[in-house]
């Protein structure tokens, strides 16, 4: 027998469990995204796993590491999983392909595996096909089930338009932040609002989907996968932007719209806080979800694309290592923090 | 300075200190007019004929320019030869000048050209200077052509487009439609696809690199004799 001295305890968590526990966090969004949309993002999200799995193992075995210890971790698997959630429900087949293994080859593996990414996978591959491919990221979305009962498809009507390059027009439709960006140039907010994508509670399906995956992100607050400073940050920063500057719906979409619209939960409690590419300290946590919030507002408002998700995130991948040297807490034991560069020098 | 063979010059210039993927010169037109095979081509040769014609001249007056005005002199030079270029191109392939639009005159500020004129032409008499500047351009061409192919088979799905602007109208139909109703990958005509392009292109260079000096290296390893102590641990001696 051996004497172990204490602390006998530890902790359960591994990578491996704690990224599938985000996984099932996701699973009521998926759920209420399949009921209202249809199986659209199921099939992305099994399509885009399984590549995610392949290409990561693929690139380990020409990087000659170990595949079952890697593959086990889960990370490869979440990549995939947020992939397939964030993509458009009809997008064809080789769209989900070339963004997940992109996300694992480019903007994983190449970078060094899991760990070593200096931006969020996930959404390098998203902006990769964002930007690629804008007719078919903008004419894929399925409209849900409150505007259209008929246009939802039905499983064989997904896997024909994604996979056997049916048309999808009879089952997609503009995404609300989209439509609103576009007619309120011409319209007043209550003309826009008239329309049939905007008929449900707030917009006929999508606030469904994004109070999900609140509850998924509440359960990863509440197992303390994640803490509470990003997502409060990014929803604090969007909010206040949008009270601030966006406080004219005949201009700008309402708050509602950009809380419970678009990839507004996904991002701020599953791919804002991915735990290797967002900032780590406290007070660099806040900044940086501010930041994401702030950049998601401008983007949104301002900018070309309705959604802006991937690049607010992406932008701030790029600030958090500054972001991290400069809200370095006080260690315990020295009188002041040692923050920015001159604490690199010094060590 | 050591004195290096015509062969070594051509190697050089082709494969070993190739401009583009060894001294990482010239990057920005480079990067910018790959996207086709014929605006890459287009700018290679261009390129070569600056190239060649500078590194002449600079050799031509390397004993009679005084080390403190070489660089403007050499700058000069190359100015004359990007004008002299322009005007051709102006004169015989007007299109494809206009597709390159600001990377003609942008040529004076390649790197490479004022690189060779100051690290090869000013210390070396005329032919080897003529060679190198030839090598070193069709070192630096071939890279463009690589990577103008790879863009344009990856972005558009078709190879030898728009070949007519550069050897006219019989190379209309050269153009080679590899995929039908390709989607444009737009990330790749744009300059992003570009870094991840050339990146790739670098990492296969190293990859053959690595391949011959492992070669090589084996070729001048000894015939070991005598037995061999054999460990329980590490290696075998």
């Amino acid at each position: 027998m051996l004497t172990l001295s204490s602390p006998h305890t530890h902790g359960s968590n591994s990578t491996s469990k704690v990224m599938l526990t985000v996984i099932l966090a996701t699973l009521p969004g998926l759920l209420v995204t399949t009921l209202l949309f249809g199986y659209g993002t199921f099939i992305n999200v099994l399509l885009a796993v399984a590549t995610a799995m392949a290409t990561e193992a693929l690139v380990l075995k020409l990087r000659q590491r170990p595949l079952g210890f890697f593959l086990k971790d889960n990370t490869a698997a979440l990549t995939g999983v947020l992939l397939g959630l964030a993509l458009p429900p009809l997008a064809p087949w080789w769209i989900t392909v070339l963004a997940t293994s992109f996300a694992i080859v480019f903007a994983k593996q190449l970078y060094g595996g899991i760990g070593n990414n200096p931006f969020n996978p996930a959404m390098v591959g998203y902006a990769l096909v964002l930007v690629s491919f804008p007719l078919h990221m903008t004419t894929t979305w399925a409209v849900p089930m409150a505007v259209d009962n008929s246009a939802v498809p039905g499983l064989l009507d997904s896997v024909a338009v994604i996979f056997a390059g049916a048309s999808p027009d009879a089952f997609s439709g503009a995404t609300p932040l989209d439509a609103y960006k576009h007619m309120i140039d011409s319209q007043t907010s209550s003309e826009v609002l008239k329309n049939p994508i905007f008929s449900g509670w707030l917009n006929g399906g999508w606030e469904w989907v994004n109070l999900a995956y609140l509850a998924g992100g509440l359960v990863l607050l509440w197992r303390k996968i994640i803490s509470w400073h990003i997502p409060v940050a990014m929803l604090v920063g969007l909010s206040l932007c949008s009270l601030l500057f966006g406080w004219d719906e005949d201009m700008y979409a309402p708050l509602s719209l950009q809380l419970l619209s678009g990839a507004t939960m996904l991002g701020a409690f599953f791919i804002a806080t991915d735990p290797v590419s967002a900032a780590t300290t406290p007070r660099g946590k806040l900044i940086y979800g501010a930041g994401i919030g702030i950049l998601l507002y401008v983007i949104r408002a301002h900018g070309a694309y309705p959604d802006a998700v991937a690049f607010a995130v992406l932008l701030m991948n790029f600030a958090a290592p500054f972001i991290d040297a400069y809200t370095q807490p006080r260690t315990y034991g020295h009188k002041a923090a040692r923050r920015g560069l001159i604490a690199k020098s010094e060590k | 300075m050591a004195t290096k063979t015509l062969r070594q010059i051509s190697l050089d210039g082709l494969w070993f200190n190739n401009p583009a993927l060894v001294q990482l010169l010239g990057l920005c037109p480079l990067l910018a007019v790959t996207g086709s095979v014929v605006n890459a081509l287009g700018l290679g040769l261009a390129t070569m004929l600056v190239l060649v014609g500078s590194n002449i001249s600079v050799s031509l007056i390397r004993n009679h320019v005084s080390d403190a005005v070489r660089l403007p002199a050499f700058v000069m030079i190359i100015a004359s030869f990007v004008t002299v270029t322009e005007l051709v191109m102006q004169a015989f392939t007007y299109e494809l000048y206009e597709v390159l639009g600001i990377f003609i005159p942008l040529i004076v500020t390649n790197c490479a050209i004022l690189g060779r004129a100051d690290a090869f032409a000013c210390k070396n008499p005329i032919l080897p200077s003529a060679i190198d500047g030839f090598m070193m351009a069709l070192g630096f061409t071939l890279v463009l052509i690589v990577l103008g192919a790879m863009r344009e088979v990856l972005g558009q799905g078709v190879i030898f487009s728009d070949m007519q602007l550069l050897f006219g109208p019989q190379a209309a139909g050269w153009k080679v439609e590899l995929v039908k109703d390709y989607p444009d990958f737009l990330f790749a005509i744009l300059p992003p696809g570009a870094f991840v392009a050339m990146g790739l292109i670098i990492a296969i260079k190293n990859i053959i690199d690595e391949r011959l000096k492992a070669r090589a290296e084996a070729q001048k390893a000894p015939v070991e004799a005598g037995s061999k102590r054999v460990r329980v641990t590490g290696k075998i001696t």
